[in-house]
């Protein structure tokens, strides 16, 4: 039979379609758990990461089930619901944050002048961490995620006790050029973040990424940290999302634990 | 076994992909900035194109010419979704840096160029040898010019610091340049002088 016979093209190409698809589903198949592993571990390493925890010679999720409790947050009202949940993909061993800024029972979409961190939908509900040490409340965990230059940079934002002071910020999801935007991964640049105010002495939202780096005699050094040389766009990202996150989606949060705890 | 020996490393210094065939510049230019990744990116190309060769050679006399180019593309992208799957598996956190790139391979000429040009013609043992060799060449230029772009631009080696840096109390102050793509052009190009120096029959003649 010729190979360019109607019948042998269509056996041949379907033979091959057959063929490539069962190789490639069943590496998916075998491999997706791995995947998924390594998924979970890298975001419970974040966290860990974010709440300053070191995991040398311990097992990351003993580290996690012993320091970190996980609470449900109703962002409007910023009271927890933990104890009644609408609806089970809320559960903290479930939450995914980004299912649920797709999901329009749980979430709801931004206008462009409401959405600086240029994100289009927010959650109403976000899975918040807390790090304790003997009972004691030593920090919060705060996811928050805003678009960069060419992706969106998912990470979260470690604030004090108070509710005031940063003490650190890690992405660990994003797509910002290696080298340049992908430098908010360098440890050097997350380091700056720690101690930095995020409002100032009358309550306002202060904290701001600055193109340049900070002069520390500056009477706002405190509230402000050096952009990224060479990555204008994914800094000015970094900027409107810490300030949107901090200063709207956690602002009743925040207010609520101030007015509860304080 | 000495044609297959041959055929291997020919392609390495006497017929680089990219130094003489100029093929995959594109992916040579995005996945240099660390060793670790142009290690990693090296493998996935040397496994897509062994294997796409032998692929394709061992069904070479049944491929009818009309679909030719289609059935290799759906080989080669399956090959990558296998390669992709794998790095996510196994090296989570390089496959956060390459990110799309693995992906990419697809497109990378050199793969459909072997197909093309070797596989089709040749028997599968020597299409495979073939493609480890073309991806040894491939392999060659991304960690030299790896090497180079993460040793000078930030003064590191598989994440080892080597030399010290300036604002950690050292004296090496990091090029920034070495971390960008365009770098990777002036060490491509640096390159193929070298080698068209010492093999001066790679000269192309002039027009």
């Amino acid at each position: 039979m010729s190979n360019d016979s109607i019948k042998k093209t269509l056996f041949i190409t379907l033979g091959i379609c057959l063929v490539c698809s069962l190789l490639v589903s069943s590496a998916a198949v075998f491999l997706k758990p791995f995947q998924i592993r390594n998924r979970e571990m890298d975001r419970i390493q974040n966290i860990l990461t974010a709440g300053d925890l070191t995991t040398e010679g311990r097992d990351i999720k003993t580290v996690f089930h012993d320091n970190i409790r996980a609470d449900v947050i109703h962002l409007p009202s910023g009271i927890s619901v933990l104890d009644s949940l609408p609806d089970a993909s809320l559960h903290p061993d479930h939450y995914d944050i980004k299912s649920v800024m797709n999901d329009s029972r749980f979430s709801h979409k931004l206008p462009g002048e409401a959405d600086p961190a240029n994100i289009h939908r927010i959650p109403d509900y976000a899975v918040i961490y807390t790090v304790i040490d003997s009972g004691e409340t030593l920090r919060y965990i705060l996811p928050v995620y805003g678009k960069g230059l060419w992706s969106t940079m998912y990470g979260f934002v470690a604030l004090d006790r108070n509710l005031k002071t940063i003490l650190g910020l890690t992405f660990y999801e994003h797509g910002e050029t290696p080298g340049l935007g992908g430098e908010i991964d360098n440890p050097g640049w997350k380091a700056l973040w720690r101690g930095k105010q995020a409002f100032d002495a009358e309550g306002n939202l202060a904290i701001e990424v600055i193109k340049g780096k900070v002069d520390p005699y500056s009477a706002r050094a405190a509230y402000q940290v050096d952009g990224l040389s060479g990555s204008t766009l994914t800094t000015r990202g970094v900027n409107h999302m810490i300030r949107y996150w901090i200063g709207d989606v956690y602002r009743p949060f925040i207010d609520h634990m101030k007015k509860g705890n304080h | 076994m000495a044609k297959l020996k041959t055929i291997m490393i020919n392609p390495i210094f006497n017929e680089n992909p990219i130094a003489y065939q100029i093929l995959g510049i594109c992916s040579a230019l995005a996945v240099t900035s660390k060793l670790e990744t142009s290690i990693v990116m090296s493998l996935a190309v040397i496994f897509v194109l062994s294997f796409s060769n032998l692929s394709v050679s061992l069904i070479r006399k049944h491929i009818p010419s009309s679909v030719r180019i289609i059935v290799e593309m759906t080989i080669i992208a399956s090959l990558v979704i296998i390669a992709d799957q794998v790095i996510k598996a196994f090296a989570y956190d390089i496959s956060k840096q390459l990110s799309v790139y693995v992906g990419l391979i697809i497109t990378n000429c050199i793969i459909m160029g072997r197909a093309e040009a070797f596989a089709l013609q040749n028997p599968p043992l020597q299409s495979f040898a073939d493609g480890i060799g073309n991806g040894l060449g491939y392999s060659v230029i991304l960690l030299i010019v790896g090497f180079f772009r993460e040793l000078f631009g930030s003064g590191r080696l598989l994440g080892y610091q080597i030399l010290p840096l300036s604002g950690e109390n050292g004296w090496f102050v990091p090029n920034g340049l070495f971390l960008l793509p365009p770098s990777a052009f002036f060490l491509i190009g640096l390159i193929i002088w070298a080698l068209r120096t010492w093999k001066p029959e790679q000269v192309e003649e002039k027009q």
